[in-house]
Formats: C-alpha cells, sequence, structure tokens
C-alpha cells in the first residue's frame, strides 16, 4: 500500500503523454473516460462510503453542463465565473435534494433520488425559454487556454486530477470516517455525537459539486447539451461504472468508468447489443466479484498479511 | 444527575411507559430490572432522545433534555450501549475507536485532514482500558460477541461521558466473559467517576455491579431502593425474583 503514491503519480504522468503519442480519436476517448472518471468519483462519495444510492446524478450532470452552455456561451459570462457558477448552482441543486432525500432511508431515498434527477430533466426539456428545450445548444464555446484538441485534454485532465485528489481527501478525511460510520450503523453514529443527516447532505452537495463540474467538462468537450443528457439512464450508466469498478475502492470507479467506455466503443462495433453484453458483463461482476473489478486485484494483495490502519 | 419525572409513552393504546419518576445521584450505579416487555428499552430510549416522551421531563443535571436529539444528548454527556452489539462491522477495532474519538472531538465536518492520523494514542489508551489493544487491527465485525460488546463499551467511553447507560451489558455472553465484564464495568465507573444506569436479567450481574435497584414492572417502577432493601422485598420476590427468593443471589 506504501506504493500507491508513485503508482498514481505514475499513472497520471502516463496520461499526461496520451496526446503526444495517440490518434485522435483516442485522445477523445481518453477525455471522455476522464470526464467520466471523475462523475464515478463523485457519486462513489455517496454510494461507496456513505451508503446512500442515487439514481439522479444526471441531474447534476446535466446543471453542469447547461451552466455551461447558458451561462457561458449564451451570455457569454468569462470562464471562472461560470466555474464557480456550475460550484454552486450543482451545490444548491444537492443540498435541496439531499435535504429532503436524507429523510428517507434506502430504496425510498433512491427513488426520491430518481424523481428529482427527472425533475431536472423536466425542466431542461419544457422551459424553452432557457434551456432551448429538445434543440438544446450547439457551438458552445470552450475557455480560449482549451481550444485545441491536446489542450482540452490537459485541462480535462488537470481539472479531474485535481477533482480526484479532493475526493480522495475527503473520503480519508474525519468527514469521511463519520460517512463511513453513518453507512455502517447510523444508530451508533448519533449516539456518537453525530448529526447523521446534515453529514449525508453534505455527501451529497460535494458529491454534487463534482458531478456538476464532470457535466461542464462534458459539454465543453462535446460542445454541445441536451435535454437527455440529464435523463436517469445517464444516472444508472454512472452507477454501473461505480459498481463495475468497485465501489468499496477509491479508485475502482475510475475503472470502471475506463472499462465501461472502451468496451462500449469496441463492442458497438462488431454487434448492435452492446446492452446485453453490459448485462452479462454485470451479472459475471456482480455474482463473482462484489467488489468490482477492483477487486479481483486486491484479491492477490490481500492474501498476506492483516489491514493496515 | 438525572430525574425523570412522571415519564409516559404508548405506542398504539401500548402503554410502555407508564408513569416513571426516578433520581439517580452522582456517582450511583443505578440497575433496572423487570421481566422481558416491562419497557426497560423503552425507558432507555426516552432518556437518550431516541424516543419522544408523551409526556413527562427529563432532566440531566437539572437542565431539560427532554425530546432532545440523540446527538444532542450525547454531547451533553449522556452516553449508552445497547442491548444488541452497536459497532461498525467493517471497520477495524481502531477505526471504530478513532471514528468515535473524531465525533466527541467535534472534527466530523473536517474534510482536510487525514482521518488515520487522529487520536491513536488515545485510542489505543481506551482500547487498553477495556483490554481490546491486541485487537486494535481487526475487523470489528469478526471479533466475539464478548469482545464487540467490550469495543461498544469502549466507543461509549470515548466521549468522556458524566452518565452511563448500559443496556443488558452481559446478554449473550459466557459465564467467564460475564464475570469479566462486571469486574471491567465496576473498574472504570470507578475509576472515572461515572454514574451508571443499567438494565440486566443476570441478578448475578446486578448484584455484583450495582448499589441501588429499580423494579420496573408494566412500565412502572414497582420498587426502587438499595440492593438489600429490593432483595428483600416481598412484592418484588413475587413478581421477579421468584417465589421463595431462591437464585437471587
Amino acid at each position: 500500500m506504501r506504493r500507491r503514491p508513485l503508482g498514481v503519480a505514475l499513472f497520471v504522468v502516463l496520461l499526461a503523454l496520451v496526446p503526444q503519442f495517440a490518434e485522435r480519436w483516442v485522445i477523445d476517448l481518453f477525455t471522455e473516460i476522464l470526464i467520466y472518471a471523475l462523475f464515478a468519483l463523485a457519486l462513489n462519495l455517496m454510494v461507496g462510503s456513505g451508503g446512500l444510492i442515487s439514481f439522479g446524478h444526471a441531474g447534476y450532470f446535466g446543471i453542469g453542463a447547461y451552466a455551461v452552455a447558458i451561462l457561458g456561451t449564451k451570455l457569454g459570462w468569462p470562464f471562472p465565473i461560470v466555474f464557480v457558477a456550475v460550484v454552486l448552482l450543482s451545490a444548491a441543486a444537492a443540498g435541496i435534494i439531499g435535504f429532503f432525500s436524507v429523510r428517507l432511508s434506502s430504496i425510498f431515498l433512491s427513488m426520491l433520488t430518481l424523481a428529482f434527477g427527472q425533475f431536472i430533466w423536466a425542466l431542461a426539456h419544457e422551459w424553452k425559454s432557457v434551456t432551448n428545450g429538445d434543440d438544446g445548444f450547439l457551438n458552445l464555446a470552450r475557455p480560449e487556454f482549451a481550444l485545441t484538441r491536446p489542450s482540452f485534454y490537459y485541462f480535462v485532465l488537470g481539472t479531474v486530477v485535481a477533482g480526484a485528489g479532493i475526493l480522495w481527501l475527503v473520503v480519508h478525511s474525519p468527514f469521511g470516517r463519520i460517512l463511513v460510520s453513518t453507512r455502517e450503523n447510523p444508530l451508533r453514529a448519533e449516539f456518537m455525537g453525530v448529526d447523521v443527516k446534515r453529514v449525508q447532505v453534505i455527501a451529497f452537495v460535494i458529491s454534487g459539486i463534482f458531478s456538476g463540474i464532470a457535466g461542464a467538462l462534458f459539454a465543453l468537450f462535446n460542445r454541445s447539451v441536451f435535454p437527455a443528457i440529464a435523463w436517469w439512464s445517464g444516472s444508472a450508466e454512472v452507477l454501473i461504472m461505480t459498481i463495475l469498478g468497485g465501489m468499496h475502492s477509491f479508485f475502482g470507479p475510475v475503472l470502471g468508468a475506463g472499462v465501461l467506455l472502451f468496451l462500449e466503443r469496441e463492442i458497438t462495433q462488431y454487434t448492435q447489443y452492446w446492452p446485453t453484453v453490459l448485462g452479462l458483463i454485470l451479472v459475471v461482476v456482480l455474482f463473482a466479484f462484489p467488489d468490482g473489478l477492483a477487486g479481483v486485484t486486491k484479491l492477490a494483495r490481500l492474501l498476506p498479511g492483516r489491514k493496515k490502519r | 444527575m438525572l430525574k425523570l419525572q412522571a415519564l409516559r409513552k404508548s405506542f398504539d393504546g401500548f402503554v410502555a411507559t407508564n408513569g416513571v419518576d426516578l433520581e439517580l445521584a452522582k456517582g450511583e450505579r443505578h440497575a433496572i430490572i423487570g421481566p422481558n416487555g416491562a419497557g426497560k428499552s423503552t425507558l432507555f430510549n426516552l432518556i437518550t432522545g431516541h424516543l419522544k416522551p408523551d409526556s413527562g421531563s427529563v432532566l440531566y443535571g437539572g437542565e431539560d433534555i427532554t425530546g432532545l436529539a440523540p446527538h444532542t444528548i450525547v454531547r451533553k454527556g449522556v452516553s449508552r450501549s445497547f442491548q444488541h452489539t452497536n459497532v461498525y462491522p467493517k471497520l477495524t477495532v481502531f477505526e471504530n475507536m478513532q471514528a468515535a474519538l473524531i465525533a466527541h472531538h467535534r472534527m466530523e465536518y473536517r474534510v482536510f485532514t487525514l482521518a488515520s492520523r487522529l487520536f491513536r494514542s488515545e485510542a489505543l489508551e481506551l482500547l487498553a482500558a477495556v483490554g481490546l489493544e491486541e485487537d486494535a487491527d481487526r475487523t470489528a465485525g469478526t471479533l466475539a460477541y464478548g469482545r464487540q460488546k467490550q469495543l461498544e463499551l469502549a466507543v461509549g467511553l470515548a466521549s468522556e461521558p458524566n452518565l452511563l447507560l448500559l443496556d443488558e451489558p452481559t446478554a449473550g455472553m459466557s459465564a467467564a466473559e460475564t464475570r469479566h465484564t462486571i469486574d471491567l464495568i465496576g473498574r472504570i465507573v470507578e475509576e472515572r467517576g461515572l454514574t451508571l444506569l443499567f438494565t440486566e436479567h443476570d441478578m448475578n450481574v446486578v448484584f455484583g455491579i450495582a448499589d441501588r435497584i429499580s423494579v420496573l414492572y408494566f412500565g412502572k417502577i414497582l420498587v426502587s431502593g438499595t440492593t438489600g432493601e429490593v432483595r428483600s422485598n416481598p412484592e418484588v420476590k413475587r413478581v421477579y425474583l421468584g417465589g421463595g427468593g431462591h437464585g437471587a443471589a
């Protein structure tokens, strides 16, 4: 485990080298994977640490995307201010949704997040004067420092690495430990003096912020936004990435995002039955490796010695 | 220290707590005994804020704490354990203690420090106090039942309570574990100057720890007094200790 920081640094360096050697489609694929990796990491703060299964995360992703389109392109706000707005808007949405959702438990909490997520989709679809409805936004303006394909890639890489770093700190912080304890045993946590609901709402907010940032990057990457970005299947997709990669490992969701997007690209070239293949993969993972793909690599490491504290 | 006044709680017409008055002096070790369904756990839940009484009040250190949230009451110095073990099963014993200490030191909203570096010596100290230092790195859920209860005791102590509530601290333990736990609780309460309120079925445990006993029967306190008074009370013998009083001590 001591060698982990070195491994992560090496991994980031390798990612930084991608635009130097790779073809355009590879750069694009890695850009997309990085964005979804941040999205999945953000979701996993709730799912993995908090045990809070959100089915509405596409909503925050959509808020970030629409904020970039409306504030950045339509109103022409400078990029730093748009970025702050993305953070504030997704935090506000997650705070409100979290406030209501944590009053329910398990399946009801999930259903409420789903309903709120769909509410955000409906806003994007119906509030035409602001969102352009079905037509959405095209030709989004990218920040000046990220106009070329490689520079946009580095912009995404920098943002995602910074975001992942912050999320890593959160997961391993006192707050993260308490969040895990509310997952493990909310009653005990409460009798340790923890305001469980408040801790959970904060988890919603932090998770929402980084999901919103991921959505903003995704809109800039595609240079377009449509209501479908907030549709619930997007929430399911990122949840699948998290579970496929391994929700009890910090970097599991990154692996999940990479594997899922890579396979999706490869398999759709041969067959239109990609969802079927994905379903089969999930069945195997859920039964054979409940800790996800990260759990497979962990198996070997777990054998000798006891858990490090 | 603790004063309950005319506490009442009913669930769908079933009266679980039917006008309980009880007063605990500082340093007292008070046992609540009574048959199953007498309302012992409900009483605990009313004191610690998990349930709100229909009427009556809970005073702690002269302050009315009736109906406050559990996490607020814990902060005032009331700690409790549960009848069924309540640890964080997937965390190590050490991590369980750290979580308790983080909560106690109100650091639960800090995000830019590492939890693993916090309160290491305090955690080991508390684990040593309950005899669990050897198990620090084990996953809490894999500990034997009795040891999980000891961990729970250590977790309860992390909040530096003045009043400790233990709900059947030896339930499910072997005879040896029970003896060990009686000694442990006695020693900890003594060393830390705690006031103790506990429920228990095992009369050996009750007489081994308590200096006062209240008998709860159908949501009411039947008798309250010193261990000697309760032991010799004819009504208590009839409803609880069973007939001639043999086997009680």
